[in-house]
């Protein structure tokens, strides 16, 4: 059975992983070329259901979207319906009624994308762009392209995903997928940003960053939000950054090779220095052209055959 | 979400299939294609080969060796996924896209020629076309294949054929290459299942 | 009501040999009365009525969810004779005139004694007492207090509401939820909260509160009743409690004897209860301690919601399951099938011990001579798939739909009238 839509990266099996990488390597292509467009998804409609606000991902969707031909309707949070107290179901009836062939969602819930794929009320594909601190599987996957952009192979590289990942959507998503692509994944955060359990994560965790560094391919840097430290997760911004954060003295560590990557928007100065943010072994002008790359490559493998490619054996034919 | 290691194989009831071209006869083929493309177009010199993969890309591959042992130069040789253009795509699941290589000098200008394994509907050939036609002008475009089997649905006619095959629509053509599938022929046989 | 006179044939009372029962103005009597109407219990067990201490009935003020009407007959459904109705209403049960108002609806009815639950505080708001003496001396007799859906978290409003009913008898039935420890929470804290990036629900929330009111009980000679009890710790403080003879009882709901945290994966809020689902070891303790007398009762937190409340979002969707049509069935299953309980322990958890608990006259007796014939007929043979139209409720929120549960309730007499015949409610 296909499965029709990309709620978690959990759901992926490494072929479905390697098959979206791949495909997301040949429609790269498409952004150098004069005509940056493919006539594949014409005639489909995609709508942008965004109950939280993230024009990065919103764009980024949308570039995809219409690079593939696909018709894309725009339904935010501010300024229409949803914002007016309409449920998620009666939203979703209404692109249903719209004749959505994909929704793709960002919702502040944990489960908002599990939701809308699951309740029964829609019977289009549902892409999670982000559900609360749950997932983000394209960022995990565009992710994951961009390391193997620069480091030719995940496989066998040392990831270390630093930051809050209690609250992290993204780095839920990478420990799923890097774990699946065979990567060894560390994640280093205070004690109180760690999420309960996380021993039985595929993955190892620290509290402390500089012993982790050195054997690091690559150093993914997570968002922390300010408001965190009102409720007593760290002391204060300074004590953070010199703990958990990635400076330039702090980078040298690093091998040679081994890149830093950040999903953004950055918070300069906490996560992350300026210095190491516009460094060359920062990935995150990379990581945003690679974000429509792998959209494209997930749009075109959920609607652009007769059902979804993923978790399907294709049928050959003579001819 | 299987990639596919060999483009279209498996369709062939193995024992009823029967060879129509041995290896020696798909070299055969391929030498007379390539003499006739030096002859049409006069040398060549600014023709790209685009072959359509999988095999159609080899095959282009062959060609271009040939033709740059006959004629002492070489010609810029490359491959072009149709998948995004096919008008087929919703009638099966997404398939998984093959490498585009465009050489470098791009097609704009230029004689593109395009190569394919089996000529059958025209459909490939004319994705084939409307993708060229986003990637830029080429001067003109032709095309070669290796087998043509009738049954056309479009107005597309090959300028360059390895072998005209008269074929029932129950039947299936298969074309083997060492590079893919370990040896060279082209079979002709019952579709699975037909 | 009490006109009809009966004779039920062969009834295992508490699963006992079966032998015949007479029921004749409202009791039990010792022969049968002329003209009597015959019920054959062939196979059936007999238990007292049974008490739920944890009802929410929702009028005054979400008659949309459920009214004390069919909430009453949904619990007759269930086998039982008397509801609790907890004071989360709107307006809050906080005053004597709202109390008065469910117990008269409840009598109305006719399908159970409804015995109204008085909030610990004004509005539940945790901010000062409601007047609890008020509600003790009104019609309703009010004795179980309780905040529920709040947890009084204050230690000195909670110590001064548990000395404060001594004065008639009474009983501060707690939530015991810590409110820091539990904001924006979701789901049971553990390692399936930090995979599903849901807030986490510490068992400690539960389990801190509940030490200290045992402590408060303690030191105030005053009786405390722990609501919903859901976690292994919370037994072990309850039953260390016991050990010191400190005046405290408790009781576990049927969710929290068969469900796990497990269920939460799909996101589905009909999982989404307060106390959340918890672990599987959890399961295993509650289920223990029920068995040994820790826990005293089984109660139903019967919490209807509309199709809106849950149709939505993990996070926006509100808390709570009914139970009250299904509590019987799923004791069966996880205490009796498994041979924790016998039919009399489980009399005892569901009838005499709540009965006893809230102060309930008549009700949680013995089915013998003389005594009120609150009594219930239980099939133990039966099978039943859950299916949520078919509950007598008018909130359809059941966690059960679809699943296979055993024993169906095929008679419920109240003081001596059916309430439910052949396993339908009777009209009336």
């Amino acid at each position: 059975m296909a499965k029709r839509h990309l709620l978690s990266t959990a759901d992926l099996t490494v072929d479905d992983a390697n098959l979206i990488l791949d495909t997301a390597q040949e429609l790269a292509s498409v952004a150098g070329r004069a005509i940056k467009k493919l006539p594949t998804l014409r005639g489909r409609t995609v709508v942008n259901l965004f109950f939280e606000d993230s024009t990065r991902t919103r764009i980024s969707f949308e570039t995809a979207a219409k690079r593939l031909s696909a018709d894309v309707i725009n339904f935010s949070a501010k300024g229409s319906s949803v914002s007016k107290g309409e449920s998620l179901k009666d939203t979703a009836l209404t692109l249903e009624a719209m004749g959505a062939d994909a929704v793709v969602v960002r919702h502040w819930a944990s489960g908002g994308a599990h939701r809308l794929a699951n309740a029964g009320w829609i019977r289009s594909s549902v892409v999670n762009a982000g559900d609360g601190t749950h997932e983000h599987p394209t960022q995990a996957l565009l992710d994951a392209f961009t390391l193997r952009q620069r480091l030719g192979s995940v496989a066998g590289r040392h990831v270390a995903i630093v930051g809050d990942v209690l609250h992290s959507r993204v780095a839920r998503s990478n420990v799923h997928l890097l774990a699946t692509l065979g990567a060894e994944v560390t994640l280093v955060a205070p004690p109180t940003l760690l999420p309960l359990g996380v021993e039985h994560w595929p993955c190892a965790s620290s509290y402390e960053l500089d012993p982790i560094l050195p054997k690091c391919d690559a150093v993914m840097m997570l968002r922390v939000q300010r408001e965190r430290m009102n409720q007593a997760f760290f002391p204060t911004e300074r004590e953070y950054s010199r703990r958990y954060g990635l400076q330039a003295a702090r980078m040298a560590l690093l091998p040679q090779h081994a890149v830093v990557m950040h999903p953004g928007p950055m918070n300069r100065g906490l996560e992350i220095s300026a210095e190491v943010a516009d460094s060359v072994r920062s990935t995150v002008t990379e990581q945003v052209a690679n974000g429509v790359s792998v959209r494209m490559a997930v749009l075109y493998l959920l609607l652009g055959g007769a059902e979804s490619a993923i978790g399907n054996d294709e049928e050959g034919s003579a001819r | 979400m299987t990639t596919q290691s060999g483009a279209r194989s498996a369709g062939l009831d193995p024992a009823a299939a029967r060879a129509v071209l041995d290896g020696p006869a798909v070299d055969r083929a391929l030498t007379r294609i390539a003499h006739e493309i030096l002859e049409r177009t006069g040398g060549a010199e600014d023709a790209v080969l685009l072959g359509i993969p999988t095999r159609g890309a080899v095959l282009g591959r062959r060609l271009g060796e040939l033709i740059s042992r006959f004629e002492g130069h070489a010609v810029p040789v490359g491959s072009l996924d149709v998948t995004m253009y096919r008008d087929d795509l919703r009638l099966k699941p997404a398939r998984p896209l093959r490498r585009t290589e465009i050489p470098t000098g791009g097609v704009d200008g230029r004689l593109v020629i395009l190569v394919d394994d089996v000529l059958f509907s025209g459909r490939t050939v004319r994705a084939a076309l409307d993708a060229l036609g986003d990637l830029g002008r080429p001067r003109a475009i032709q095309l070669a294949v290796l087998v043509d089997r009738g049954h056309r649905q479009l107005p597309i006619r090959a300028d360059y054929v390895g072998k005209n095959l008269p074929t029932s629509m129950r039947e299936a053509v298969e074309v083997h290459l060492s590079e893919t599938d370990g040896r060279d022929c082209v079979l002709l046989g019952i579709k699975a299942g037909a | 009501m009490s006109g009809t006179s009966y004779v039920i044939k062969g009834a295992r009372v508490l699963g006992e040999e079966s032998r015949d029962l007479y029921v004749s103005d409202g009791a039990f009597a010792e022969a049968a009365p002329r003209g009597a109407k015959v019920i054959d219990a062939d196979g059936c067990i007999a238990l007292p009525g049974l008490v739920d201490l944890h009802t929410h009935l929702r009028e005054p003020g979400r008659e949309d969810a459920e009214t004390v009407l069919t909430g009453t007959r949904a619990a007759a459904a269930g086998g039982f004779t008397a509801v609790h109705a907890m004071a989360n209403t709107d307006p809050v049960a906080d005053t004597a005139g709202v109390v008065e108002q469910v117990w008269r609806l409840g009598r109305e009815a006719g399908y159970c004694d409804v015995r109204p639950v008085g909030a610990v505080t004004a509005g539940l708001k945790g901010e000062r007492l409601a007047e609890l003496g008020a509600m003790a001396d009104s019609a309703a007799r009010v004795r179980v207090f309780s905040d529920d859906g709040h947890c009084v978290s204050d230690a000195a409003l909670m110590r001064r509401a548990l000395e404060y009913v001594k004065a008639f008898g009474g009983v501060v039935a707690q939530h015991a939820q810590e409110p820091r420890l539990t904001e924006g929470a979701q789901m049971n804290e553990g390692e399936l909260s930090g995979v599903l990036g849901l807030q986490g629900w510490p068992a400690v929330a539960e389990e801190a509160i509940i030490a200290r009111d045992v402590l408060l009980a303690a030191h105030t000679g005053s009786k405390l009743h722990v609501c919903h009890l859901s976690t292994a710790g919370s037994v072990e403080i309850v039953r260390w409690a016991k050990s010191r003879g400190y005046p405290v009882t408790a009781e576990v709901t049927p969710h929290h004897l068969l469900l796990t945290e497990d269920l939460i994966r799909g996101y589905d809020p009909v999982y989404k209860v307060n106390p959340p689902l918890r672990s599987a070891a959890d399961v295993e303790a509650v289920r223990a301690g029920l068995a040994d007398g820790t826990i005293d009762a089984v109660a139903t937190d019967h919490a209807p919601h509309p199709v809106e409340a849950k149709d939505c979002e993990w996070a926006v969707a509100a808390m709570g399951m009914v139970g009250l049509e299904t509590a019987l069935s799923v004791v069966q299953r996880t205490m009796v099938e498994t041979g924790l309980l016998d039919w009399a322990g489980v009399a005892d958890r569901m009838s005499a011990r709540p009965a006893r608990i809230g102060s309930v006259t008549g009700q949680g007796r013995s089915v013998a001579t003389g005594e009120p014939a609150n009594l219930v007929l239980i099939d133990p043979a039966a099978a039943r798939v859950i299916e949520p139209g078919a509950l007598y409720s008018l909130s359809h929120n059941t966690p059960y739909a679809g699943m296979k549960l055993p024993g169906a309730v095929v008679v419920t007499l109240l003081h001596g009238s059916a309430t439910v015949l052949d396993g339908r409610v009777v009209e009336r």
